[in-house]
């Protein structure tokens, strides 16, 4: 931290908190010297484009039915106005569930089709996806699979700790990540990052009082990890949660958008469960594709631009035809930024 | 990735459970509750409950949102 | 305009703003079509107000009423909303091979029910049959009529200092239909608002011109329509979060499917944007008529962001509400 400076950097890397943080106003209520940057917590902004050029072209096939959440809908790939509402259109079968188990209901419904569950999301969403693909192989539904795209948030923070141009004087942790993995598991950010830590719940008023303990951190010059959702979040976090992600699931190397090969960076399915995944049942390969032209959702997304920083932002690419997944996820900072702010 | 709600537990059967709130009920999943009972408060995300809420600490955080005003005059660094 | 009908275009957002401006009003504009209102005022021995409304609504019984019930409140709302005393209704009927004849029967029942709360009369109509996979179960037009009683309503009357009100509470019909969608997901006694609006609109005709505009909430919700009364104007609407009515059952529902009641629609509601020194006659008014009980003021215009829809939070901060690129997707994240 740069004691000189008279700016303060928080950094959130969740993107439902880039999204409560921009509905409540927070940042209208933060002084002028403190602000609030949105790291790469959107599970959808972050996943390469290559991943999802490779999901559009499966949703084409004669019998497969993509299963995903809503905020995959319209995410571009590489190809500007490609997206699964478009496959839609054209004939690709493409449903909307609010569960991985809901999925599982699809692929019972409709035996002689494949359904691929689009796995995306961090640890908040790692055990109900790792559950599913046990259900799956309990109940012997064979034609289910999962495409796992599963990201982890402590190597990708540690990643941006390293980058030479990384100046954030604290973090507010992602809450719900932290009711999986417990409050303890931020504890290397005092600890081997120097920085203060708070773990944060969602409301305004938790956002509010977690900015207000950062701050207060900073003031008396402490680098502490503090719990403001002890509500939801115990130190060592849900066991049994945890338990069905070691089951099913290993850390792997992972692509970030813009962000290069993060170490671990994310989730795989284990051989013991290979049956279900479908990036193995459909040798799916992810060809190395550059960023759209223009586009910085890759320096948004690690918090090095502001949304308005991109020159694209607003007027080439908006919500009805964006270049890039920080525009349309529904937690990406650029929507958020377009959603919920102005210029005075 | 991370929209979870609070909701009540009405029913239980084994690991499928419901869950409500002012009269909106929702199917859940309970294979991470540990020992889940009628009337606990859960956070449910993506169709599973993820956390049972602490009750004691539910309520001082509401006493505590009550004096939000403090807080956002804590702000100022 | 992308080379392919897409979902979005239909849902009232930006991108059917632009397949309105970019295909329809090229080829088809005329004075009356311009104007874009929920119905266009005509020449005839009388004004006459002139309006028509497609339903596709799906599934089409709902918790609250039907397509049927559907087909007669929208068209009669539109004419209302212009400042029309509806009148007449066409029918046209677009029916998927294999719909079940007690289906059929139950939603005319809905239309001969509803016309008769509005008072107007279905007169004229056309009933087609498609083969099986082409219809959704069945789709209907209506086409109203009605005479022109309070001229002149339009967004552009609109200036700083008005208030908005809104009839009742929002995001009702909206979320009753996901939950109808999602039957084994979410259940909640949650019923569609649909409604005939005329007797409400008529109560508020005698502000003259007071009434500076009137528009029923469908597609999109309360911020759309917010959207449209000052897109490229110089006004701009504060609404204030504390005081919208939204009922804590469909703010659950909301909650938890990842909606927000502002895009939600409705369709038993309206909002009146009113001059401030009526803005108590006109809650007076409303709340004496059923279905007019929780009027309220939630907003007020100023000149302060020109063209922009604002929300105070419970905090005092500002966020801006934007026009929805597409349909409200449920959002997990």
């Amino acid at each position: 931290m740069n004691s000189e400076s008279s700016v303060y950097k928080l950094m959130e890397v969740c993107g439902t908190h880039t999204m409560a943080i921009a509905r409540a106003g927070i940042r209208q209520l933060l002084p002028q010297n403190v602000r609030l940057i949105s790291g790469p917590g959107c599970p959808v902004c972050v996943t390469d484009q290559s991943e999802l050029d490779a999901v559009l072209d499966l949703s084409m096939e004669k019998d497969v039915i993509i299963a995903g959440y809503g905020d995959m809908l319209r995410v571009p790939g590489s190809t500007r106005g490609d997206s699964l509402a478009r496959r839609k259109s054209l004939g690709a079968r493409v449903e909307i569930v609010f569960s991985p188990v809901d999925a599982i209901g699809i692929a019972q419904r409709e035996p002689d089709k494949q359904v691929v569950f689009l796995g995306i999301g961090f640890e908040t969403t790692a055990p109900g996806t790792a559950m599913a693909v046990k259900l799956a192989k309990e109940r012997g539904v064979e034609n289910f699979s999962v495409l796992c795209l599963l990201k982890r948030v402590e190597p990708v923070l540690r990643g941006l700790a390293k980058d030479p141009d990384f100046d954030i004087d604290g973090f507010l942790c992602p809450g719900h990540v932290a009711v999986i993995t417990g409050a303890d598991s931020f504890g290397f950010i005092p600890r081997e990052l120097g920085l203060p830590a708070v773990v944060s719940g969602f409301e305004p008023e938790d956002l509010i009082r977690s900015c207000s303990m950062l701050l207060s951190q900073i003031r008396e010059g402490r680098a502490e990890l503090e719990n403001q959702y002890k509500r939801a979040v115990t130190s060592e976090g849900n066991l049994l949660a945890l338990k069905t992600m070691e089951e099913v699931l290993e850390p792997s190397d992972c692509r970030f958008r813009g962000m290069g090969t993060v170490p671990l960076g994310g989730f795989s399915i284990k051989p013991e469960y290979r049956k279900f995944d479908a990036k193995a049942r459909f040798g799916l390969e992810y060809k190395d594709v550059p960023e759209p032209a223009g586009c910085r959702c890759g320096l948004v997304i690690q918090g090095k631009i502001e949304p308005a920083g991109c020159p694209l932002f607003g007027r080439v690419c908006t919500p009805a035809d964006p270049v890039g997944p920080c525009m349309v996820s529904s937690e990406g900072s650029c929507a958020a930024a377009y959603k919920y702010s102005w210029e005075e | 990735m991370c929209l979870a709600v609070p909701l009540k537990l009405i029913e239980i059967e084994g690991n499928d459970g419901v869950a409500e709130r002012d009269g909106i009920t929702r199917s859940v999943r309970l294979d991470f509750i540990k020992e889940p009972r009628l009337g606990d408060y859960v956070i449910v995300h993506a169709g599973f409950a993820i956390e049972r809420l602490n009750e004691a600490q539910a309520l001082a955080d509401i006493e505590a949102a009550k004096e939000i005003e403090d807080e956002l005059r804590k702000l100022c660094v | 305009m992308e080379d392919i009908i897409t979902l979005d275009y239909g849902s009232g957002g930006k991108k059917t703003s632009s397949l309105i401006e970019e295909t329809i009003l090229p080829l088809l504009g005329n004075p009356a079509l311009d104007e874009l209102g929920d119905g266009a005022v005509v020449e005839g021995a009388e004004k006459l107000v002139f309006s028509t409304d497609s339903f596709v609504v799906s599934p089409y019984f709902f918790p609250g009423g039907d397509i049927g019930k559907l087909s007669v409140c929208g068209t009669v709302n539109d004419v209302a909303m212009q400042g029309g005393i509806p009148k007449y209704l066409s029918l046209g009927l677009i029916i998927e091979e294999g719909l079940p004849a007690e289906h059929l029967k139950r939603i005319i029942g809905s239309v001969s029910r509803t016309a008769e709360e509005a008072g107007v009369r279905v007169v004229t109509g056309d009933t087609k049959v498609v083969e099986k996979g082409m219809g959704d179960g069945i789709f209907i037009n209506t086409s109203g009529i009605g005479v022109l009683a309070c001229p002149g309503l339009s967004p552009k009357n609109i200036r700083p200092g008005d208030k908005v009100i809104v009839s009742g509470t929002i995001g009702d019909h909206g979320t009753a239909v996901m939950l109808a969608r999602n039957p084994d997901l979410v259940k909640g006694d949650l019923k569609s608002d649909c409604k005939p609006l005329n007797r409400l609109a008529q109560a508020l005709y005698g502000l003259g011109e007071d009434l500076r505009v009137l528009r029923d909430p469908t597609r999109g919700g309360v911020a759309t329509t917010l959207c449209e009364f000052v897109q490229g104007s110089g006004n701009c609407v504060i609404l204030d979060e504390s005081a919208l009515p939204v009922s804590p059952k469909v703010m659950s529902a909301c909650d938890i499917l990842g909606l927000d009641p502002l895009y939600c629609a409705n369709e038993g509601k309206l909002l009146a944007v009113v001059a401030p020194e009526r803005a108590a006659d006109a809650l007076a008014l409303l709340k004496d008529i059923p279905g007019g009980e929780d009027a309220a003021v939630i907003g007020e215009i100023t000149d302060a962001h020109p063209g922009k829809v604002l929300v105070k939070t419970r905090f005092g901060a500002l966020r801006i509400l934007a026009k929805l690129a597409g349909a409200q997707l449920p959002r997990i994240c």
